[in-house]
């Protein structure tokens, strides 16, 4: 009844054959939708037209210009909104005073979707660069910064007394053992991030761009080039991917000793 | 008790920072006053709003795109991942397509649900529906994986058939995680409206922020975002209750 | 013989306020001689280790004082070296990084640390296993680094609170030969809390039985058993035959 444990390669495995699976699968029904004339089948291009509309596009240069505007948006919001949320949270979950400022704005804050702040953003800043910058910061500050106040939380006090029995002082104890101690979650929270700042790039960029992934999404709508949004969805998904494989890395990397023993 | 106080005092003070920074605004002549609204402005636009009748409208609309669309996620993700968790072939037949779409974001779709099913309300049912279920199937699938097979082995020896296993030990132990999975798709959908109604709508919150920022009404955008948020904070409060009702004496998920 | 190295006066503890204020501690005088290896024994809530904690300088007493060195202490600090119950690594560092952290924030030279390292780790014999992570040790290793840490740090006074505890029988007598053995090279003063008569009649120069709660003193004894001792010469029995009296009227109390 209950499905049996894979190992990592095995699973890797089945990843890649359940991927043909799915591919298989959607140029089978692509076909029949052709050759059955269902329906128009501009509406379900086949894998190989989405293919070919990705690679004509990058060969003629086109799709590097917006997945290089979506992934600057993404690199500087996502870092400055990181940036922010880790400074503030250390800093709230350290110090009593900065947290009871800092907290009432963000619990009120919280509740409210991060895209119904987006107009706003909008007519503070203007169409631009800004505004859609901006926004991502916005979005992905209140996770981290929540999962960075909860981390340092979390921290066992014991900690905090071996060390000062070790003769650490108060920077020291920041420094070498706060930090340390709460990274792993900090860098949950940062994968976290990631993940939003795709999330909410898209929607910023059907508004007001030019250039983008999500940008060349919804241009398609007006021509119903579904292939072309197919096509700039799946290269968002790959984008998607590769940031929280890359987090993972530094994960890895940086929080060695979670893993050994 | 004395939390709720914390907590209306907490908000009391932002309201209170808000009110300075914008009459402060609006006396000093810093920023144009529109940009920046007063509490006064908001609330202004929302009664105006309850009066024509077109925030219980817009909301009523939005409302009724979520119950739909989470409706109908929650049903086939029950089924379907209720039936992966307990079929292994069933689980790797749709592991590819979990696995293929889960990296795009939803809101990339969104383009594509307009015009495989227009402008109405099919194409926002269907995409909240879709956004909705495919974390919700795999909380599903992972709540029933989860059981506990030492639970299953005692129940056996003490005479359970497969049908009663199934009825008496898998869906009773894996229902906190069930409705937490539910409880989360919930959320998402909330989260996930606001963007689907910024385009190709004409009615429904999202819209209403939106058209605050077409007619330049900023305040307009911050009585549709207060109100999403206090919308959110009700259900979760709401669906949190109901939660603890039925999982009374056991522990978190 | 000298001034004590540990001066306890007049300590009283109260746990909350107000109405609800319970006693833990209800006026203690002892003094600790340097290089002594003192015991603190009693039953569960006589408050050994809320007095451990005030000389440790996690907690602030609510009456009276504790003088180290004949200056009053209210803080932790790098001259009272802790080993906790529950090992307290730094799971995010190496066991060699793990001892050289008080030196390291000391600011002494790498080359000095890692001679300090070595020689610490080698007298409580974790050496081969000095890049390992606190993850990959048992619990017994895991206390060796501790003490290892504590010692590298070189304080004069070293606090032991039931160190021992979590660890199997087995690998509790080893350890209590491990520390004797230690004592005898390094003589530190140490301030041992357990509830063990065994581990403590093995250990200490001398064994202080503290009553059940609101703690005081009861009795102390003196072991002039020459180290290493046998646990079952008579004269090692005879004391814990004492000791053992003396503890189950206080125990009985307890359970009154």
């Amino acid at each position: 009844m209950r499905g049996p444990a894979v190992t990592r390669r095995r699973a890797g495995g089945v990843r890649l054959a359940s991927v043909t699976t799915f591919l298989g699968v959607w140029a089978l029904a692509a076909a029949i939708v052709e050759i059955g004339r269902l329906f128009n089948p501009i509406f379900l291009p086949g894998p190989w037209v989405v293919a070919g509309k990705v690679l004509r596009l990058g060969l003629d240069g086109q799709l590097w210009i917006h997945v290089g505007a979506t992934l600057h948006r993404v690199a500087v919001g996502f870092t400055t909104g990181a940036a922010l949320a880790l400074a503030l949270g250390l800093l709230a979950g350290h110090v009593r005073g900065v947290r009871t400022l800092v907290e009432p704005v963000v619990e009120l804050l919280r509740p409210i979707p991060p895209l119904a702040m987006l107009p706003l953003f909008i007519v503070w800043v203007g169409i631009g660069e800004g505004s859609k910058v901006g926004f991502i910061t916005y979005a992905t500050f209140f996770p981290m910064f929540l999962i960075t106040v909860a981390a340092v939380g979390r921290l066992d006090p014991l900690l905090i007394r071996a060390a000062q029995s070790l003769g650490a002082r108060p920077r020291q104890l920041f420094l070498h053992v706060i930090l340390p101690a709460a990274l792993p979650d900090i860098l949950t929270g940062v994968r976290l991030g990631v993940a939003l700042s795709f999330f909410v790039i898209v929607i910023s960029e059907f508004i007001g761009a030019e250039a983008g992934l999500g940008y060349l999404i919804n241009d398609g709508r007006n021509f119903f080039l579904v292939a072309q949004m197919l096509g700039a969805a799946a290269v968002l998904g790959l984008l998607g991917y590769l940031g929280n494989a890359a987090v993972g890395w530094l994960e890895r990397r940086l929080v060695r000793w979670q893993h050994t023993g | 008790m004395r939390w709720g106080l914390a907590r209306a005092a907490v908000l009391g003070g932002v309201l209170a920072a808000w009110a300075v920074v914008t009459y402060g605004n609006r006396a000093l002549e810093i920023m144009n006053p529109v940009v920046l609204p007063t509490p006064g402005d908001v609330l202004a636009v929302a009664v105006e709003a309850v009066r024509d009748g077109s925030l219980p409208r817009h909301l009523a609309t939005s409302m009724l795109r979520i119950v739909a669309g989470f409706g109908l996620a929650a049903l086939a993700a029950l089924g379907l991942g209720l039936l992966a968790g307990l079929c292994a072939p069933l689980r790797l037949a749709l592991e590819p397509v979990i696995e293929f779409v889960r990296p795009i974001p939803p809101l990339a779709f969104l383009p594509m649900f307009l015009v495989w099913l227009g402008l109405g309300e099919a194409s926002k049912v269907a995409f909240i529906g879709y956004t909705t279920f495919f974390p919700m199937f795999v909380a599903i699938a992972a709540s029933v994986l989860r059981v506990d097979v030492m639970l299953l082995r005692a129940a056996a020896s003490l005479g359970a058939s497969r049908a009663a296993l199934l009825r008496h030990v898998v869906l009773p132990a894996a229902l906190p995680g069930i409705i937490v999975g539910l409880r989360l798709g919930f959320g998402l959908a909330l989260f996930v409206i606001v963007g689907a109604e910024f385009m190709g709508a004409d009615a429904g919150l999202g819209h209403l922020i939106m058209e605050g920022r077409t007619f330049f009404v900023p305040a307009q955008i911050v009585m549709g975002a207060l109100l999403l948020g206090l919308l959110g904070s009700l259900v979760n409060a709401l669906l949190l209750a109901a939660e603890r009702r039925l999982l009374r004496g056991q522990a978190a998920a | 013989m000298g001034d004590p190295r540990i001066s306890i006066r007049r300590l009283e503890h109260w746990f909350g306020a107000g109405e609800h204020r319970a006693p833990a501690l209800a006026g203690i005088d002892l003094d600790v001689a340097e290089h002594e290896f003192l015991c603190l024994l009693g039953p569960s809530g006589c408050g050994k280790s809320t007095l451990l904690n005030i000389v440790a300088g996690f907690l602030r007493p609510t009456a009276g004082e504790v003088l180290v060195d004949g200056r009053p202490v209210s803080e932790p600090g790098a001259d009272r070296g802790v080993v906790f119950q529950e090992y307290v690594l730094f799971p995010w560092l190496t066991v060699a990084g793990n001892v050289e952290f008080g030196p390291r924030l000391a600011g002494v030279p790498a080359t000095e640390r890692r001679q300090t390292v070595a020689r610490c780790l080698d007298l409580v014999g974790l050496g081969a296993h000095a890049a390992k992570f606190p993850l990959q040790l048992s619990g017994g290793m895991k206390q060796r680094a501790a003490i290892a840490r504590a010692l590298a740090n070189n304080p004069a006074i070293i606090l032991m609170d039931e160190p021992f505890g979590a660890l199997d029988a087995q690998t509790r007598e080893v350890l209590q030969d491990e520390l004797s053995r230690i004592q005898r090279l390094e003589h530190k003063t140490i301030l041992f809390v357990t509830h063990s008569i065994r581990e403590a009649v093995y250990l200490a120069d001398r064994v202080v039985v503290m009553t059940s709660a609101p703690g005081r003193i009861k009795q102390v004894f003196e072991i002039t058993l020459v180290g290493p001792r046998d646990r079952f010469a008579p004269e090692f029995t005879r004391y814990e035959s004492e000791i053992t009296r003396v503890v189950k009227e206080e125990v009985a109390k307890v359970h009154e």
